[in-house]
């Protein structure tokens, strides 16, 4: 589980003030709310990258607030992959494991598993530069994956792709859901991504946070219609 | 340097007269400046017959000097990297007045008249600590000399570049790699070192071309002694000191085609997919 008591943060003028969520174990948790409400903020808070100024966050029962991003053991898709343009595909997905010291011959397989899991088998041997946007997002995920994390956070992982591809990745991340039962926090402005692969729905604003999960108004199109609009505004 | 690509120049369409004027005024204008260096070179080449070339290189002093100018540059290269690397990393990710405070210091060394670097180099090295090195390593009037009064400038140039490097790089993936396990250590390590090859290959050879001409600090802090401190400007000042002026000008074409493949290197580090593929 991972839970936020009473958390606060600031980065330069911006705040974040008494935000408090949990989401369970395994569960795939949606995160909405208008562009400049501080979703990235509050997720690179969590992976570790933004210092918190008050209040705690515990992962599966451990307090992380002051743990270093690298202890962690958070997988974090950021909006555009991240991915480092010195690496093959496989350098990339097999980073992680390389940092964390595993064998040669469990890295191996470790790709192979990603690569297969996430359709990429045939761009292993591929520099990242020219990848499409698509295949990018998927070394990304698998990238974040690779370490097997207690958490997984994805920053808009479907923003910036054309609807096929974000079809398709939308359909793998139900799988990699299905398969991994990871725990995760995904970043969207859309409805029916959240609907898709979503087991919770959590809407940041800026009087704090709030559930949507148990809303009548998101099981229906129209209630699901005016949620989208609300988070674009 | 960066990751992002290169874009093309933009063909301007000229379609009326005043149009086309406008560009031709704006081009005569910076021709005479390109028309200074191409009559530079030529008054150069103009000077020198093969015979004077040959007679140079069979000098044995200005031989000294051309292996004591590959030597000291090469070693002021490779400081001026040593140094601007570490120093471009900190302060490109360096926030508040300390950022501001360094950066007007670092810009000292391109402000300095080169007579008042070797200057101020010759008094340091006569204070208690200057002369406390010296006792372990002659600097002054040496050749670690030279290399020292070579170093100031050479290193602000490389400086420059590698802080460009660093501050167009994508801080994104050195969060990222936070978070995949890396310590800060190995973030710079396999994240950022591999992506600043270009920059440090740039900064290593504009640091050594600005060092294969430097003169004033090295008169001042080495000296100008025949076959001890006498670098290649060094020569060129003798020769014309002793009125062999075709000399001077043989040096200083060996000189003008060093730099020349020095800036061709620059321009080849630049350039997508000739250093490291996939590093723009």
């Amino acid at each position: 589980m991972i839970a936020l008591q009473d958390v606060s943060i600031t980065v330069g003028a911006f705040t974040l003030r008494h935000i408090a969520l949990e989401i369970p174990t395994g569960c795939y948790c949606a995160l909405m709310g208008r562009s400049g409400a501080g979703k990235t903020t509050l997720l690179e808070a969590i992976c570790g990258l933004n210092s918190v100024t008050a209040g705690r966050i515990l992962l599966m029962g451990q307090d992380v607030t002051d743990v270093p991003p690298a202890q962690r053991g958070i997988g974090f898709v950021p909006q555009d992959g991240a991915l480092f343009p010195t690496m093959s595909v496989r350098e990339n997905l097999s980073f992680p494991l390389r940092m964390r010291k595993w064998p040669t011959a469990q890295i191996a397989q470790r790709v192979d598993e990603l690569a297969a899991l996430l359709g990429i088998a045939h761009l292993l041997n591929r520099h990242t530069q020219g990848l499409s946007g698509g295949e990018t997002k998927r070394v990304s995920l698998g990238r974040a994956l690779a370490a097997r994390p207690r958490l997984l956070c994805l920053d808009e992982p479907l923003s910036a792709l054309d609807d096929t591809s974000r079809a398709n990745l939308c359909d793998l991340l139900c799988i990699v859901k299905a398969q991994t039962g990871v725990t995760a926090i995904h970043i969207t402005h859309s409805a029916d991504e959240m609907q898709q692969v979503a087991d919770m729905c959590l809407l940041l604003e800026a009087g704090g946070i709030k559930p949507l999960s148990s809303n009548t108004a998101l099981t229906t199109q129209s209630g699901l219609d005016t949620l989208e609009q609300h988070v674009k505004a | 340097m960066t990751n992002t690509t290169q874009a093309e120049p933009k063909r301007f369409r000229l379609d009326t007269t005043s149009d086309r004027m406008f560009m031709q005024v704006l081009s005569l204008v910076g021709g005479l400046y390109v028309l200074l260096i191409v009559g530079m070179l030529v008054a150069d080449i103009a000077a020198v017959r093969p015979t004077h070339i040959i007679a140079a290189f069979t000098s044995p002093e200005i031989r000294y000097a051309v292996k004591l100018s590959l030597f000291s540059c090469f070693m002021t290269g490779c400081f001026s990297l040593l140094i601007s690397v570490p120093l471009a990393y900190v302060i490109s990710r360096l926030q508040g007045p300390w950022r501001h405070v360094l950066d007007i210091l670092l810009d000292i060394p391109f402000v300095l008249p080169p007579v008042v670097i070797g200057l101020s180099l010759l008094l340091l090295f006569n204070s208690p600590w200057g002369r406390a090195i010296e006792r372990i390593i002659p600097v002054s009037y040496a050749v670690p000399g030279v290399i020292l009064a070579q170093f100031p400038v050479a290193c602000a140039f490389a400086l420059r570049i590698m802080r460009s490097t660093f501050e167009q790089m994508n801080p994104r993936l050195e969060q990222v790699a936070l978070t995949l396990g890396c310590s800060q250590q190995q973030v710079f390590r396999h994240v950022v070192l591999p992506q600043a090859r270009r920059g440090m290959l740039a900064a290593f050879t504009l640091a050594w071309s600005r060092s294969l001409g430097e003169f004033g600090p090295v008169m001042i802090f080495a000296g100008t002694i025949r076959m001890h401190t006498e670098v290649l400007p060094t020569s060129v000042f003798f020769e014309i000191n002793d009125g062999h002026i075709e000399l001077a000008v043989a040096i200083a074409l060996l000189m003008i085609l060093l730099s020349t493949i020095a800036m061709f290197i620059v321009r080849l580090a630049g350039m997508p997919g000739v250093f490291h593929k996939g590093v723009v």
